[in-house]
């Protein structure tokens, strides 16, 4: 099941540029959680934060708090740790190129040592099943490699490998900015599936797809957090000026 | 800026002011026609009443292709919603001037009777929620659409005045029964176009608050922000 997100004063940092200014807000357990605004606001970062992913760029830092359910993400806890619990989707679908489809959702797993085949085999299936994928590629598992699959398979392969090592909480950075209106659909409906389980948080350009997708919704404007409230109201009646003129494109 | 989606926003606001004068010019004209049982004005109100219905269908097109290719959001989506909605009462604004125009045109057929009415009167307090309501539209300002409320109740009381001294005046003088039933008529016909104007200031507090105060539900928030 999922488990909320608490953050508490989050800054980050590359070198002196301050990205990430003070951010405090709860992302709720079996929701999706938007965070929406313009390029260079900070929100892929503040995501890279949840699952200590900023911290590889070099002269990146962070301060403030995360809690993932009871896991405190920068006290006392490992990177490893803090990303067993988080599966992550990116903007670019990069299943590895040379494993086959199966290889590519087990690879997790084997990398932390599991090796029981029959789990492994059900596993995989579960997590095809969950990103919607299975039915395609079913005959083709061992067969076909990851980067033989459509751009929008390609996609929901990467969800299904960040699903088979059982995460709590799934981050989804532009995840179908790269893909056809079908794909984007598909997409779209497995994060509405998906949520039941997992707690959510999607970075995403297309306001309709946070309207779509979203029960929350944040607004990012130059590293500060605008406006959080629930989607309905982000869209139709937004609290601060600044979120409307973004959201009406009035914004700049 | 998204330059093509405010121009088409523009020509949907300037529309329905367009529509706005035609349906305000129509109520006039049918007022207008009670008073000198004019049947030449009550003429002009039909006419008024077809360019009132072409410029609906238009707005309704502009309006939805705006939604379908703009996929507005916040103050715009609700600005368009509210119009389409403005757009639907105003048409009927038409349709309660030509009702009146028709009760005219019956009247003119029948001796001219002194009537203890004050249509002229109640056709000045409707006509100015109509432009007020319009008013209220154009400056985006919601205080200008609560005074509307406001005012319904003054044109509801005199239409139930209406309703009781020609009632009396059908029971005293039955020879008079087709022209009071007309006046009478014409007092519910405006007190309708009153009902719209209400509607129409109700709509332009959604645009312009976000809030929906349709009957009498959220009037009592208190303003925020003016988003024009």
């Amino acid at each position: 099941m999922g488990v909320d997100i608490q953050v508490e004063h989050l800054n980050a940092w590359f070198g002196k540029t301050r990205a990430v200014q003070d951010i405090t807000l709860k992302m709720s357990a079996n929701h999706a959680t938007a965070i929406i605004g313009p390029s260079g606001c900070g929100k892929s970062t503040f995501v890279r934060c949840i699952n200590r992913m900023h911290e590889t760029v070099p002269e990146a830092r962070v301060s403030g708090q995360i809690r993932i359910g009871d896991l405190n993400v920068y006290n006392g806890t490992s990177a490893t740790q803090v990303r067993r619990r988080i599966g992550m989707v990116f903007q670019k679908p990069n299943p590895f190129p040379t494993m086959s489809i199966y290889d590519n959702v087990a690879a997790g797993l084997k990398l932390n040592g599991f090796r029981d085949r029959r789990q492994l085999d059900e596993i995989v299936e579960r997590s095809l099943t969950m990103a919607a994928l299975w039915h395609e590629v079913k005959d083709a598992l061992r067969k076909q490699s990851g980067a033989s699959l459509s751009g929008g398979q390609q996609q929901r392969l990467c969800i299904a490998r960040a699903l088979a090592v059982e995460p709590q909480v799934l981050l989804m950075d532009e995840p179908c900015s790269a893909l056809d209106p079908i794909s984007t659909s598909k997409i779209e409906e497995l994060i509405f599936q998906l949520k039941q389980r997992y707690t959510i948080v999607i970075v995403t350009h297309n306001m309709q797809q946070a309207s779509r997708v979203a029960e929350y919704t944040g607004f990012f404007l130059l590293g500060n957090l605008i406006e959080f409230d629930k989607t309905e109201k982000i869209f139709t009646n937004p609290s601060d000026k600044r979120t409307e003129d973004y959201i009406t494109g009035r914004f700049g | 800026m998204r330059t093509r989606f405010q121009q088409g926003l523009d020509e949907l606001r300037e529309k329905l002011l367009r529509m706005g004068g035609l349906a305000e010019q129509a109520v006039d004209r049918a007022c207008q026609a009670y008073v000198e049982r004019d049947l030449k004005r009550c003429h002009m109100v039909l006419e008024d009443e077809s360019r009132i219905n072409a410029a609906e269908r238009e707005i309704d097109e502009l309006a939805f292709d705006l939604l379908a290719l703009q996929q507005p959001m916040a103050v715009d989506l609700r600005f368009i919603l509210a119009v389409t909605k403005i757009n639907s009462d105003l048409e009927r604004v038409g349709d309660q001037a030509v009702n009146i125009a028709e009760r005219v045109m019956d009247m003119v057929e029948l001796p001219a009777t002194e009537l203890p009415v004050d249509i002229p009167r109640m056709a000045a307090a409707v006509s100015a929620m109509v432009r007020r309501a319009l008013e209220s539209f154009i400056e985006g300002k919601a205080e200008l659409a609560q005074a509307v409320l406001e005012m319904d109740n003054v044109v509801d009381r005199m239409r139930d005045e209406a309703f009781i001294v020609l009632v009396r005046k059908m029971n005293d003088a039955p020879a008079v029964t087709r022209q009071a039933l007309d006046a009478l008529l014409v007092a519910r016909n405006l007190e309708r176009v009153a009902d719209h104007a209400t509607n129409i200031a109700e709509d332009v507090i959604f645009w312009v608050r976000g809030r929906d105060v349709r009957h009498n539900v959220g009037g009592e928030v208190a303003p925020i922000r003016e988003t024009r």
